[in-house]
């Protein structure tokens, strides 16, 4: 291990854990009311993005309006794929439900493709990527501090990723609208005899997940540019659901940062095969959770056992 | 989920070997025949193009039988299976061109092989099921390929990966699409009997049972676990055997010859062809893939019809026909082809009244 790195990589790690607590945030947002684990997540991500990066570049809007516009266009996407796509899907079994958000990543995915391409590109950035912060750790070397440095656009995507987090958390605590999609998570025919209605929750909590989706894609695309791969992201962001447990909000959180940690703390070790399972390391993470405890660490406790 | 069979009245089965036979009347041993027979003599008539399409349809339908047994029989939602084709491949092109092994010894090992880990990433379906096993399975199909990038670099050539020989089997070279028809449609043959046997008899019934319910299946004294190893098994080795073919074929093996996406293509075949029937992946495989060569057709001509469309659009095809295909089965047909044609059979005898 070269240990003088450690401080480095397990911050910087800690700070990619926010974006993916983020993109996990859109996954949860939908499991909590509907059950359904979307899989075309991270294709709502790149289409979020790319619309985004469309008005800003071809178009030339302002970035701010650009990103509003975006997210409309997301949320509205959300409520068509609600509509068309899910609702058909009430009440039938687990494997048509799996593949049928697997048939919406797939078109969703041919669809960026056949409107605007698939060739790598700038997004305009957002944060200023100069000037990297420096913070003096009380860790020493050789008698020289170590000193962590800090890309700007990492810390202010971690800050604007984790506001979201909370953003939305607050919104399910304190709002009426936010109460009535946790009563639809508790029961879908309580919340109905209640006089909810649930196919409206539905939508509203597939809408919002577009625009999670594209805030989330946003931060990944002006840290790391655009292209077709950023949808491939959200293979890391599937164990932080697992591991923060399906229906929690600050399970997205805790999750996003551990997998984030463990990604940047491989990357620290002298040999070549332990630095390369970073990109595995969340799926190592997800098999140990599924083994000891499937609910994960803020989960409800009931998952069918075998 | 059967449609009710229907038969000629003053039709009978006097014995239970009639009762369980598949085939019943001397034309259908003629069909049959006929089938095979064209298959096999598709090389006497077919363009390469065509046969290669061939080759790719049968590889992919051997590989979805074997995860309807997992997935179809047992319900086991696996996104895993395109990695047991990537660890039968690799075995066979180590076996083949390190060890000088013949391939008609280095096919079913790899099979074997691809089988043994399967067992492994079923071992989860110990504790977890459903949707929690479906991640244990995406964690096989991240891992996987992962190991093959990283591990060995100086045996498996880490992304660069391998060059596969052409199987040689009896001193004949099987190095063109048009020969390695006989060499699929042989192995297709094997695997479609062996996977029709193996669901109507016991483990079959058994898969079927722990589908249905798991918990009733164990009431009645189904070893649960132990038949869902053994679906994950069967499945991983059908996968391994697919590999194996779609390697030789292909000539060329690394981490991502068979990807995600793939794995996501085969559980859309078998949705589309029937979950849980024998005919099921064939129709599926056939349909999916031919799909799929139609979409490298119409790519080009996207900017006939679009001038001003953006470079790589043509490559947005391919996802797009299979998604949408697929979210149409979902909804207007879940039980897929196979059970169309049931009903298309059943609407047959009953002409001229009406359904």
């Amino acid at each position: 291990m070269n240990w003088q790195l450690l401080p480095q990589f397990a911050v910087s790690g800690l700070l990619a854990g926010g974006p993916l607590a983020l993109i996990a945030l859109g996954i949860v947002l939908i499991f909590k009311s509907t059950y359904i684990f979307n899989f075309a997540q991270g294709q709502m991500l790149l289409l979020g993005a790319t619309i985004t990066w469309w008005f800003a570049v071809e178009q030339g809007l302002p970035l701010g309006l650009s990103i509003l516009l975006a997210l409309a266009a997301s949320a509205l996407l959300g409520l068509l794929i609600q509509r068309l796509a899910l609702r058909p899907m009430t009440g039938q079994p687990l494997l048509s439900i799996v593949l049928m958000t697997l048939g919406l990543s797939q078109t969703l995915q041919g669809l960026t493709l056949l409107l605007f391409g698939g060739a790598q590109r700038n997004f305009p950035q957002i944060f200023e990527s100069a000037n990297p912060y420096k913070i003096t750790t009380p860790f020493t070397t050789d008698g020289n501090p170590i000193v962590i440095i800090l890309k700007q656009n990492l810390v202010w995507s971690f800050i604007a990723a984790i506001l979201g987090v909370i953003l939305i958390g607050a919104f399910f605590k304190f709002t009426r609208t936010g109460l009535a999609m946790r009563a639809t998570s508790e029961d879908h025919e309580t919340a109905q005899s209640v006089g909810l209605s649930i196919q409206r929750i539905f939508a509203l909590s597939w809408a919002l997940a577009g625009a999670v989706a594209t805030i989330g894609g946003v931060l990944l695309a002006t840290a790391s540019g655009l292209d077709l791969s950023l949808s491939l992201v959200v293979l890391s962001a599937f164990p932080v659901v697992l591991l923060g447990g399906l229906e929690s909000i600050a399970g997205a959180i805790a999750g996003g940062l551990i997998i984030g940690l463990s990604q940047g703390v491989v990357v620290v070790a002298k040999d070549p095969v332990i630095r390369g399972s970073a990109e595995i390391m969340p799926y190592i993470i997800l098999l140990i959770v599924l083994l000891i405890r499937p609910q994960g660490i803020f989960g409800q406790k009931r998952i069918e056992r075998v | 989920m059967k449609v009710a069979i229907l038969r000629p009245a003053g039709e009978f089965d006097e014995t239970h070997a009639q009762d369980m036979a598949t085939i019943r009347r001397p034309w259908q041993w003629v069909v049959l025949f006929l089938f095979i027979g064209a298959l096999y003599a598709l090389p006497l008539y077919a363009s390469q193009s065509i046969a290669s399409l061939v080759n790719r349809v049968i590889i992919a339908a051997i590989t979805v039988q074997g995860l309807n047994l997992l997935t179809g029989y047992t319900g086991q939602i696996s996104l895993g299976q395109a990695a047991f084709m990537t660890v039968g491949g690799y075995i066979s092109t180590l076996l083949v061109s390190l060890a000088g092994w013949p391939f008609l010894a280095a096919l079913p090992v790899a099979g074997l092989g691809a089988g043994v880990v399967g067992l492994v990433f079923g071992m989860p379906s110990l504790r977890v099921k459903g949707f929690y096993l479906v991640m244990a399975t995406l964690a096989a199909q991240i891992i996987i390929p992962w190991f093959v990038r990283n591990a060995f670099p100086d045996v498996l050539n880490g992304t660069q990966g391998l060059n596969v020989p052409a199987p040689v089997i009896f001193g004949i070279e099987f190095n063109e699409p048009r020969r390695y028809v006989y060499l699929c449609v042989t192995v297709m043959i094997v695997s479609t009997i062996a996977a029709y046997n193996l669901s109507r008899s016991r483990p079959g019934r058994a898969f079927v049972a722990i589908r249905d319910n798991d918990l009733a299946a164990e009431l009645l004294g189904v070893d649960a676990f132990g038949y869902k190893l053994r679906a994950f098994f069967l499945a991983s080795v059908y996968g391994g055997v697919a590999g194996v073919l779609a390697a030789h074929n292909l000539r060329h093996i690394n981490s991502e010859t068979f990807g995600l996406v793939d794995s996501i293509f085969f559980l859309g075949m078998l949705v589309a062809g029937g979950l849980g029937t024998n005919l099921g992946p064939i129709l599926g495989a056939t349909l999916i893939t031919t799909l799929t060569e139609a979409a490298t057709l119409v790519g080009p001509l996207i900017f006939k019809i679009f001038p001003d469309a953006p470079a790589g659009a043509t490559a947005s095809i391919r996802p797009l026909f299979f998604g949408v295909a697929l979210m149409l089965f979902l909804i207007f047909e879940p039980r897929g082809l196979a059970h169309r044609w049931q009903l298309f059979k059943a609407a047959w005898r009953l002409r001229p009244f009406s359904r």
